[in-house]
Parts: C-alpha cells; sequence; structure tokens
C-alpha cells in the first residue's frame, strides 16, 4: 500500500487511502476532506501564506493521535499538528500532501493541584482558561500572549509563547513542568515530572519551542503562581523615543523589576487609542506602560519610585492607575494594538525581533530611514522590557508588488535586530515566513546541527516539514542573493 | 582570563580521529557527581574570564571555565546576583560546570534554575565544530534550544565554552524567619505559605526547624514579617550558605546521599533515614545506605525522582532510570550531538 501513495502522483489517490484507513478508526465527523471546510485549514494568524491539506483530522483520544502519526510515519505523510490558528510566522501552515491534525478537541482541564501550584491540562485549552479557572484560588498562569483569549496552551508550548509580563515571570518554558508527548512514530514519552529537576537530558527546553517539528504534544503540566496582592501600571508619555528608551533604562538600573514594561510608537499610540479610548495623549511620540505588582507595601513604594523617574527623565505627562478596571483599560489600548493598526491601513506586517535594550534608538532610527525607503509606514509595538519588538508595517495587498516590498522590508529589520546582537524572532516562532532569515542568525554548521536534532526525533521527517529550519541549499541560495 | 577554544577545538578533532574518549572538566568541584568515568582529561579552567557584562541589559556573557565565585564578585559591584545562586564549592565551581550538571540553590522554586537564567550558549559539538546557540536576549526562539538542552547532560551533549546569563538585582532586603516543627507539620506550612503572594525566596526545613526566607523591598519583607510573625533568625546568610553548599551538618560524613526531587506537596517519605528539605519540599535530601531501585521507589510515590549525589557506590547507576522510549531519545540526541560518543561516556548514564 505503502508504494502505491508515494508513486501515485495525483494527491487524489492518497487522500483516498488515507479516507479509508482514517476511517477504520476515527468517526466520520472526525475527518474533514471536502474542499470548502478544508478552506477553514489553510492559515494560521500569518494568512499571507495558504495551502490546503488532503484532509483534517479532529482526533479526540491520545490513542487516535497515536494511531494518525503511526500511519502517517509509515506512509511518509506529512503531520502538521493546529491549535487555535492564532500563530503569526505560519508555522501552522498545512502540507497540500498531508494531513492536518487539529487538537482542538482536546479542550479540557484534568487537574488542578492548588496544593503543588500545578495544573495539568490538554493541548487545546485556552491559554486565558487556565488563569480563569484557578483564580477563584488565588493562583494564576503567567505567560499572557496578547492572543490569549484565542490561543491554545498546545500552541504556546510550539512556540514558547511569551507576553507582556515575560520580564518578571518568563516565557512559556519557564513556567511548564511537564509534558506528555507521542514521538512522530506514536510513541508515548513523559517529559518533565511534578518536580523541579528530573535526571537526563533536559529535553523540555528543547521541544518547548520546536514548532511542532520534533513531536505531538497531547498532555501539559504548567506552574500556576500565587495572584499577586496588588498591581498597578504606571503610563508616561514622552516627547522622544530616545527619552522613552532612557526611561526604560532607568527603570532598571534602579533594581527594580517591573511585571511588564511596554512601549508604543506614535502611530501605535494613535491607532490604539482611537480604538479601545484608553486616554493615550495622542500627541506623544513613545508611550510607556509599567507594571509593578506584589505585595501591597511594595507596591506602593516602587510605583512612586518610577513616577519619579519617568518625570526626572522627561516625561511630558504621567498617569498611574487606580483601580483594577482603569488598569485593564490602560493595557487594553495595548493588547489590541495590532487590530487597531488593521483599521488605519488596509493591511498589516507584524515583526518580531529581539535586541539588546541599549540598541533601541538605533535600531528604531534605522527603521525610520527604511520606512522612508520603501515608502512604507511603521507603527512599533515593543515589549521594552525584554528587548522584543513588533515593528508592524502597513501596506495594502491590493497594490501589486506591495506585499513583496513588505517581506523584503521586514526581512530586513529582522537582519538589523541580528546585527546589534539581537535575534529574528522573540515569541512568534520561524514558521516558514523567517526561514530566509535563518540563516543571518545561524552558520551552516548550527542549521546542520538542528537538522540532525530533527532527524533524532522524526527520522522519516514527517512532522511539519519544510517550518523552522531551512534546507542548506537555500542558505546558500539566500546569501548570494544578500551579497 | 584566556581564550583557549582553539586548543580545545583541536582536542576534540585529535580525540574524534583516535575514537578516544575525554572527559570534561572545569574546575573539578564535582568530580564526585555522576557515574565514574575514565577518559583524556579536557580541562576547561583555563578557559575563562568574562567576555561581556551590561549591568543595564541584566545580562552576563563569560567563558565557561569562569569561576562561579569570580563571577559572583563582578555581579556584586553592581548590586546584581546569579538568579539561580549555584553552590560554589570552595570557590572552584564554573560557570559551565553548574549548567552541565544542573545545580542551584535554595531560591530554585522562585528565581528558576541554571537552565531558565540561561540566555545562550557556545559549544563544540562532536565533530569539533564550535557553535552558538541561543543568544543575549531574553526572548529567542530561533532554532532548537540547544543551549538549555546542556542543562544537567553532565557534559555528555557536547563541551560548553560559553554562557549568556541573564542576572537580576540583588534584593533591598532579606530576612529569614524560623520556627519549631515536625516534618509532617512543615511541608503542610511550606504549601501553605508558597501559595501566599509573599517574597519567599526559600523555604527549608532541617533539625525540627523550618526556615523562611524573605526577600524583597523592605517594605514587602516587613509587611511580611509583621503578617506570619516568627523568630527571626540570626547569621542567616551562613545558614543559607551552608544549604547551598552543602556544607551544613546535615551533609557530613560518608553516608550516600540521595537526592529526591519530588512534588513539593508530597507527604514525608516514610523511611527512617535522615531528610533535609528544600526549595519549600520539592527537594528532599537523604542519608541512606540503600539502593538505587529503593530510593526510586520512594521518588515515585512523591510524584519525582531520585539520584545518588555523593558518596555509594557510583559505578552502577546514579540517576533515575528512564523508560524505554525517553531512553531512545536520549541516544538518538546524543548521536545527534556527539555521533563517535566521546563526550564523557557512561558519566550520566552506563549506557549513554
Amino acid at each position: 500500500m505503502y508504494s502505491s501513495v508515494t508513486s501515485a502522483s495525483s494527491f487524489e489517490t492518497r487522500k483516498k487511502l488515507l479516507i479509508e484507513e482514517m476511517a477504520k478508526f476515527l468517526p466520520s465527523d472526525s475527518i474533514i476532506a471536502d474542499e470548502e471546510t478544508l478552506r477553514v485549514y489553510e492559515c494560521d494568524g500569518l494568512s499571507a501564506y495558504c495551502e490546503r491539506p488532503l484532509l483534517t483530522v479532529l482526533p479526540d483520544s491520545v490513542e487516535d493521535v497515536q494511531k494518525i502519526l503511526k500511519l502517517c510515519h509509515r506512509w511518509g505523510v506529512p503531520v502538521v499538528a493546529r491549535g487555535a490558528g492564532t500563530g503569526l510566522s505560519a508555522g501552522a501552515t498545512p502540507s497540500p500532501d498531508g494531513i492536518l491534525l487539529s487538537l482542538a478537541r482536546f479542550n479540557r482541564i484534568l487537574r488542578i493541584d492548588p496544593e503543588a501550584r500545578t495544573a495539568t491540562v490538554q493541548p487545546g485549552v485556552r491559554n486565558l482558561a487556565i488563569s480563569q479557572a484557578v483564580e477563584p484560588m488565588g493562583l494564576f498562569y503567567a505567560p499572557d500572549p496578547s492572543s490569549q483569549i484565542a490561543c491554545t496552551i498546545g500552541g504556546n508550548l510550539a512556540e514558547n509563547s511569551g507576553g507582556a509580563h515575560c520580564l518578571k515571570y518568563g516565557l512559556t518554558v519557564h513556567n511548564v513542568l511537564a509534558f506528555e508527548m507521542l514521538t512522530a512514530e506514536g510513541e508515548r514519552v513523559r517529559v518533565g515530572g511534578q518536580g523541579l529537576d528530573n535526571c537526563g537530558f533536559d529535553l523540555l527546553p528543547l521541544i518547548i519551542g520546536s514548532e511542532g517539528l520534533l513531536g505531538v504534544i497531547t498532555e501539559i503540566t504548567v506552574k500556576l503562581l500565587p495572584s499577586p496582592d496588588a498591581a498597578q501600571v504606571i503610563m508616561a508619555a514622552f516627547d522622544s523615543v530616545e527619552k522613552a528608551g532612557d526611561a526604560v533604562a532607568g527603570v532598571i538600573a534602579k533594581g527594580i523589576i517591573p511585571a511588564a514594561l511596554e512601549m508604543m510608537d506614535r502611530y501605535a499610540i494613535q491607532a490604539a487609542e482611537d480604538f479601545v479610548r484608553a486616554g493615550y495623549p495622542t500627541n506623544a511620540e513613545a508611550l510607556l506602560l509599567c507594571e509593578i505588582d506584589g505585595v501591597r507595601e511594595e507596591v506602593v513604594e516602587y510605583v512612586e519610585q518610577v513616577e519619579g523617574l519617568f518625570r526626572e527623565l522627561g516625561a511630558v505627562a504621567v498617569r498611574t492607575s487606580q483601580s483594577d478596571a482603569e488598569r485593564a483599560l490602560l493595557w487594553k489600548g495595548r493588547k489590541s494594538a495590532f487590530p487597531a493598526v488593521g483599521r488605519i491601513s488596509p493591511d498589516y506586517y507584524c515583526m518580531d525581533g529581539t535586541i539588546p535594550r541599549s540598541q533601541l534608538s538605533y535600531v528604531l532610527t534605522r527603521m525610520r530611514e527604511m520606512s522612508e525607503e520603501y515608502g512604507l509606514r511603521v507603527a512599533n509595538v515593543f515589549h521594552a522590557g525584554d528587548g522584543n519588538l513588533h515593528p508592524l508595517i502597513m501596506f495594502d495587498a491590493n497594490v501589486p508588488g506591495e506585499f513583496e516590498k513588505t517581506e523584503e522590508f521586514g526581512g530586513r529589520i529582522l537582519e538589523l535586530c541580528v546585527a546589534v546582537g539581537g535575534c529574528i524572532t522573540g515569541e512568534h516562532g520561524v514558521g516558514l515566513e523567517k526561514i530566509r532569515q535563518m540563516s543571518a542568525q545561524f552558520s551552516e554548521a548550527e542549521l546542520e546541527q538542528f537538522h540532525a536534532v530533527k532527524d533524532a526525533f522524526d527520522p522519516g521527517g514527517v512532522l511539519n516539514p519544510g517550518k523552522g529550519v531551512p534546507i542548506l541549499r537555500r542558505c546558500q541560495e539566500y546569501r548570494s542573493i544578500g551579497n | 582570563m584566556t581564550d583557549i577554544a582553539d586548543r580545545l577545538v583541536d582536542q576534540v578533532m585529535t580525540a574524534r580521529a583516535a575514537s578516544r574518549p575525554l572527559m570534561i572538566r572545569g574546575g573539578g568541584s564535582k568530580a564526585f557527581m555522576g557515574r565514574a568515568v575514565a577518559g583524556e582529561a579536557m580541562d576547561l579552567s583555563e578557559h575563562s574570564g568574562v567576555v561581556d557584562y551590561s549591568p543595564s541589559e541584566l545580562v552576563i556573557t563569560a567563558r565557561a571555565g569562569t569561576r562561579i565565585a569570580d563571577v559572583r564578585r563582578a555581579l556584586d559591584e553592581q548590586g546584581q546576583m546569579l538568579p539561580f545562586e549555584p553552590p560554589e564549592y570552595e570557590g572552584r565551581a564554573t560557570l559551565g560546570g553548574a549548567l552541565a550538571a544542573n545545580t542551584s540553590g535554595p531560591a530554585r522554586p522562585w528565581r528558576g534554575s541554571v537552565r531558565d537564567a540561561l540566555l545562550g550558549t557556545r559549544i563544540i559539538n562532536g565533530k569539533g565544530e564550535h557553535l552558538r546557540f541561543g543568544g543575549v536576549v531574553m526572548k529567542n526562539v530561533a532554532g532548537y534550544d540547544l543551549s538549555r538542552a546542556q542543562c544537567g547532560a553532565m557534559g555528555s551533549l557536547g563541551v560548553i565554552t560559553e554562557l549568556s546569563i541573564r542576572v537580576i538585582p540583588k534584593p533591598e532586603l532579606e530576612t529569614t524567619l524560623v520556627q519549631e516543627c515536625n516534618e509532617a507539620t512543615a511541608i503542610t506550612k511550606m504549601v501553605e505559605l508558597c501559595r501566599q503572594p509573599r517574597p519567599l525566596s526559600a523555604v527549608c526545613w532541617t533539625g525540627g526547624r523550618l526556615y523562611l526566607r524573605l526577600s524583597g523591598a523592605e517594605q514587602a519583607v516587613a509587611s511580611t514579617i509583621g503578617y506570619w510573625g516568627g523568630e527571626l533568625l540570626e547569621r542567616a546568610a551562613d545558614f543559607w550558605r551552608q544549604i547551598q553548599e552543602q556544607t551544613h551538618e546535615f551533609f557530613e560524613g560518608e553516608t550516600p546521599l540521595w537526592r529526591l526531587s519530588v512534588k513539593p506537596s508530597a507527604p514525608p517519605l516514610g523511611n527512617d533515614a535522615p531528610v533535609l528539605l528544600d526549595w519549600g519540599g520539592a527537594l528532599r535530601w537523604v542519608r541512606a545506605e540503600s539502593s538505587l531501585t529503593a530510593m526510586e521507589r520512594y521518588a515515585v510515590s512523591a510524584q519525582g525522582q531520585a539520584s545518588l549525589y555523593r558518596h555509594g557506590d557510583r559505578n552502577g547507576e546514579v540517576y533515575h532510570r528512564l523508560s524505554p522510549p525517553l531512553r531512545a531519545l536520549h541516544q538518538r540526541l546524543k548521536a545527534a550531538l556527539d555521533p563517535d560518543g566521546i563526550f564523557n561516556p557512561g558519566r550520566l548514564y552506563s549506557w549513554l
């Protein structure tokens, strides 16, 4: 049967055979094969990349996922796992000759252990649903990507998602204790444990952030933290980006680690303010949002220090939230900055580079120059505390050639990030989108090492093929174009 | 303060050509850990020195042979510290060794382990290629994280040559509260106190006493003392250093020292052996003439793992044994980084 699949040039033959096999164990409503419904799955949050999979399957038991993987491994059929599809790097774009494995039905919170401060959940549980479920126990799950209402914890592991509060609470990798994974061959393995340290290789950080290339995660135990007593956010407006950058450095130099420290530039401030009316001063060049949380007395002490510091460093306006509602409103502007920019431009393209904080002014200046060069506007939202930039390039996809121009501009921004000592992606992942820039950050030997690791986990190369790590020949071509 | 990377690469190439195992060594402070192995010594102690330190970025980059004590002093001058409080073992322990052996101190549950603080590394793989993974920024998800994968590998996945580590500001104030209680009560209290949003940075129980370290803003520490009450411990820094360095009287003598990493809320293990609880109950040190199998059983009943940390038979397995599929992944990953198996073979597991 295997040979008949590979020798048949037609995808239709393969599709028919796969449906036949899958129908032996999956109920019919778990197999989607019609073109119309398959369109739902043709892209993730980066819709510039679209592919129609042969099939989408929606299993609801680990045993069925295991059977699917074993079959695909045997037949050499690509498998792309997908959570909510909110990813921004085309990491969940289907393979046209493979199946899309939706984990949406794995949406149960299995156990909450308030004493050990953990929650064990299925991968399709939404990020925010975890914090909501444990809130009555005075606990929360820290990583909070902007898409937390929709994105799943399984997807968060695949991308090692961050969010606004990483500076103090870390990324997904810092907040996961254990998971169960199926290997490409369909073997069940447990990685990590209920304790903090485990014997053997530390596979947990290797697999978290591996973009679905090393295994399919089926169960996750996350760490929960006690909800802070109090939290306040200080908003400060500046008449230059440089001053705002100095203010960020000033907070860190004071020995304060804020829960979050975010910056927005003029375009982003205006767009967000028009959208949610958070009370942002729209004449400012840069806006900082600095959240302090902890024991009440500590918050009072630090808020006072930070307010003073911002004024001293030239803030033109400083406002501190006096209630949780006000705090939520100030954050709402920041969290909806992406859709807000979507309202002032027909399309936008979100980048995700990270830079050392000290390089901020230089990078923003260079970006402005490039913006003029390409004739494309850029709005910037920035996790200033941890150096993660999200430039939003505004363009119109209906103008011929403008998307290509945007992509090129974006690529140059990422290369700039690498040149100043940063990296091409802080939290969105490489996916298909940044695969060309991988060779700006890594040497051929390093990329080759990644391929060796991939082969160790997935010798048949069926898991999310073509994502994350470029094939080496292509690197060479890209380099020669770059020169 | 020298860079001997080229020489290290040469040594790897030579060893590879001759299929000769290398025994990687930094300050030699952790020779007691892992399984006893033989091989040509590969000395990293000369490959040392801080390469870059920018306090405002909260990042330090140093060569792997740099002594932790030297790093601590450099950070101290800027009011900063390593978050994971690694033992310095009489000043000999190196930064690379802390990563390879995954050593972290009492603050680990709150401030993370060496892996959590690690941002990037340079390693020499088994092909003699000097590679760089990760970087100097907090967020970096490009490529597989082969930096953090080095944590606890005991040098068997490559020669770590350089590390970039996130540092934190030192707390304004540190105070320790102490109270008398038995082990079972201690675990109950630990669980209860760790659930509260208070500035805890270490929770340990030994000799019938529960020690709670509070670190942070003055106001936060002061208000917690008022809220919880209890006796203040004098010379608390000395006590915590003894826990961190394993020089406390509990660690004296030659009786095998077992390290059980378990679910923090698990009840007492139920054997009569002396025990010291650290990490709010998640780390249990046990002194016992026992077998790995027996200790594994105790650990598993507490949903954790056991390893023979110091003393005892170091020719058999000393680390909690792995399930067959996990073992297969270990062998394949090892082959991906060290195809000829020259780095510390047998140090972690007899079959690796």
